[in-house]
């Protein structure tokens, strides 16, 4: 056993390998960063704009092009191009070997580069303010929908180039498993090729055609089924990445080892095949969509909360391991002795807790018959802030921490602030969604500028002002934190070098490291045939009976 | 091949999917037994020509149709148009502790409305009927909210619901 780990250890990456790897990687971050330091003021703006505390910056027109362009920059942009970074990286370190192709891995880059300024210059001028989901009949300026269809594009040569990394990997090594943080990587690469069909397919056929004046009407009902398609799966193709740091970087930096590599791989398919066709639940309150899918897709929806919480015991059995290696005793000794100035540390058990709370708000969202308490009020823009914003992001903050000094050579800047960081963004995420949560389930409806019109129900605007005052002050916490973490990876780039032996990428191994594992939990095709059946039988009627049931088109509308 | 499992995983896995399972009973009790589902009707309408009587839709959400009305059987419906920037009529009237069975349309883009602390929530597509029946418990003035993002004055889409004793609600007679 201990073997077959050293000699696989033992194969070293050319120089070459390395450096173009380091350059693709820091690229793709750089547009991820980028994105979200233009989008994280935006978000500052439009909590206090809408407080109506500062009557001076109340501007509808403003307040929704702010809001649209902070959806697609941090979801789409930070979140695509994070992944793709860190997946060139992951694919060539974990598998030790060259990327297959490194100019169709430029090729992607640039596509997806293209479309983020062809998506971006209407977005800033107000020219698509349709918001990050789109919401046909809506119809925004055409270059919006050509950027956003050349990112999804440019992140497909992403996953191909994912896909052909391991199949060359497994044709090499045959009967070996897939490193297991390059098999999470690659089944993110697929779950991200199928369930970007439905919003590819919604932005080719109805969007790019209508916003062109190639057609004259599209059907919203069926846009928002295909949309469904995407909406859920995407926010576990954000998350694979931060559940991969977790698995395959945490428990070394703990001082430990991951309590499983198996069962792992169980959650990373059950995440693969349960997150896609499960989208329904976002139309829950459609009617569009009969009752009896709903119902279908409710069941799946669950499903997909078991590899989270295997993930979650996963991790926090892997973190006790390290903290009783560090000396800790007792039921809950182990966590006063883990290390919480090292970054991934601090961060993943930040992102649990976040995840415990998000993940009970998830569940209240997927049930069938609470939706409609809680359906497009605040508490839907609190929940994905804690989850997305808080669990994943932090993630991602970490990640960087630990990758910069490996790609650009160059010593973090100061362990202190990058400690005091994670620390802002954690406490400030929860005084911005707990008063949002709350807000929701005393009635405020999301995506409103302003809430002037509802003051004729005098009580209940009333009832709102204690939460709407203290969000502000969460607003700011993150606005500072995520500010000092650009400013922290900007200084790095201004440190001393470190040594090669710190620029070495290695993963954590498993208590039990599985010389084998069964077919199925290193098969990528057998995964490919399921999904296709599952996502044929929970979307092909719902896709398909709006070619029968004669809906009357909608025109094209302004905004 | 078989996999090794940790025989403390073991139990958390087993645990796992009991809370799904428990969750899954839950939701079927209440849909199968108390009929608590969401607002599901497939029924398209030319949302172009609410106006008109011919047509898909055949004329039920005509100016003069809009509001509260009594069907044979007894039935309350309302019926409203949600349309930039408000809902036809803005006020309306219902008894207390009666089921109402909503029907809305979209004269335009994407609407919603939330009525808070009620289960009267529901997205108006466009080219489509939106059907909601629910009952109100408490009396007074409630605020019915546009909850989808329609356009640049979408904050101000808003109208009210006067929930009434049921000994003080009148139907406003309306022609048919």
């Amino acid at each position: 056993m201990t073997e077959s780990t050293l000699s696989s250890r033992d194969i070293a990456l050319s120089e070459e390998s390395t450096n173009t790897t380091n350059k693709l990687a820091f690229w793709n971050f750089f547009i991820a960063f980028a994105a979200f330091a233009l989008a994280l003021p935006m978000g500052a703006y439009q909590v206090l704009e809408r407080s109506g505390m500062v009557p001076a910056i109340e501007n509808a027109a403003v307040y929704y092009a702010s809001t649209s362009t902070h959806g697609v920059l941090m979801a789409y942009v930070l979140s695509t191009f994070f992944i793709m970074g860190f997946g060139y990286h992951t694919a060539v370190h974990s598998l030790k070997q060259k990327l297959w192709s490194p100019t169709f891995a430029w090729a992607g880059f640039w596509i997806a580069a293209i479309g983020v300024v062809l998506a971006a210059i209407p977005l800033l001028t107000g020219h698509a303010s349709v918001l990050y989901t789109f919401y046909p009949p809506e119809i925004a300026h055409p270059s919006f929908y050509i950027g956003a269809a050349l990112l999804v594009v440019g992140s497909w040569f992403w996953c191909i180039d994912m896909v052909v990394s391991t199949v060359t990997w497994k044709r090499a090594n045959p009967g070996k498993p897939v490193p297991l943080v390059m098999y999470g990587t690659v089944l993110n690469a697929m779950l991200w090729l199928w369930t970007s069909i439905g919003v590819a397919s919604e932005v080719l056929f109805q969007l790019i055609p209508v916003s062109m004046g190639w057609a004259d009407s599209l059907d919203p009902g069926l846009s928002r089924v295909l949309f469904s398609e995407t909406l859920h799966a995407i926010v576990y193709f954000w998350l694979f990445p931060c559940y991969l740091v977790m698995y395959a970087i945490l428990p070394k930096e703990a001082g430990g080892k991951l309590f499983s590599d198996e069962i792992a791989r169980v959650a990373f398919v059950m995440l693969f095949i349960f997150s896609v066709p499960i989208g329904m639940h976002h139309l829950y309150m459609d009617p569009i969509v009969a009752a009896g899918w709903k119902l279908l897709h409710m069941f799946g929806t669950f499903m997909v909360a078991v590899p989270t919480l295997i993930t979650g015991f996963t991790i926090i059995a892997t973190l006790e391991i390290a903290g009783r290696l560090r000396g800790g005793k007792g039921l809950f000794g182990w966590l006063k002795t883990l290390d919480y100035q090292n970054p991934v540390v601090l961060a993943s058990v930040f992102s649990l807790l976040m995840l415990t709370v998000g993940g009970w708000g998830g569940v209240i969202n997927a049930s069938y018959s609470l939706n409609a308490l809680v359906h497009n009020t605040q508490w839907v823009p609190g929940h994905f802030h804690l989850i997305y914003g808080g669990t994943t992001i932090i993630m991602y903050f970490a990640a960087a921490y630990w990758l910069w000094p490996k790609i650009t050579g160059h010593q973090l800047f100061s362990n202190k602030l990058v400690i005091t960081q994670l620390w802002l963004w954690f406490v400030g995420m929860w005084i911005t969604t707990i008063p949002w949560h709350y807000l929701g389930i005393i009635g405020q409806p999301r995506r409103v500028d302003t809430l002037q019109a509802y003051q004729q129900s005098e009580e209940l605007v009333r009832s709102w002002d204690f939460s709407m005052l203290i969000m502000n002050f969460g607003a700011l916490t993150l606005l500072v934190s995520g500010l000092l973490f650009v400013y922290i990876l900007f200084m790095t780039s201004r440190q001393p070098m470190v040594s090669d032996s710190e620029r070495v990428v290695s993963y954590s191994e498993a208590i039990h490291p599985p010389l084998q594992v069964p077919h199925l939990l290193n098969s990528l095709s057998f995964w490919n045939w399921a999904m296709l059946i599952y996502l044929v039988a929970s979307y092909g009627y719902p896709v398909l009976q709006f070619w029968f049931i004669g809906t009357p088109e909608s025109p094209a509308w302004g905004y | 091949m078989a996999i090794h499992i940790d025989p403390l995983e073991k139990k958390w896995i087993i645990m796992s999917a009991a809370m799904v399972l428990l969750a899954w009973l839950i939701i079927l009790y209440f849909a199968a037994v108390k009929d608590v589902h969401p607002p599901s009707n497939v029924e398209v309408i030319d949302s172009a020509r609410l106006h008109l009587d011919s047509g898909i839709g055949g004329g039920e959400f005509a100016e003069d149709k809009l509001g509260v009305r009594q069907d044979p059987d007894g039935t309350i419906v309302v019926t409203i148009v949600a349309a930039r920037y408000g809902f036809y009529p803005q006020h309306v009237e219902v008894p207390v502790d009666t089921p109402v069975k909503f029907r809305m349309a979209s004269f335009d883009v994407l609407h919603g409305v939330l009525i808070p602390f009620s289960n009267m929530n529901t997205m108006i597509v466009p080219g489509y009927i939106a059907e909601v029946t629910s009952s109100f418990t408490q009396l007074g003035d409630f605020p019915v909210i546009c909850q989808e993002y329609c356009g640049l004055a979408h904050a101000y889409m808003y109208g009210m619901i006067k929930i009434v004793p049921k000994d003080e609600f009148k139907l406003i007679a309306r022609a048919n």
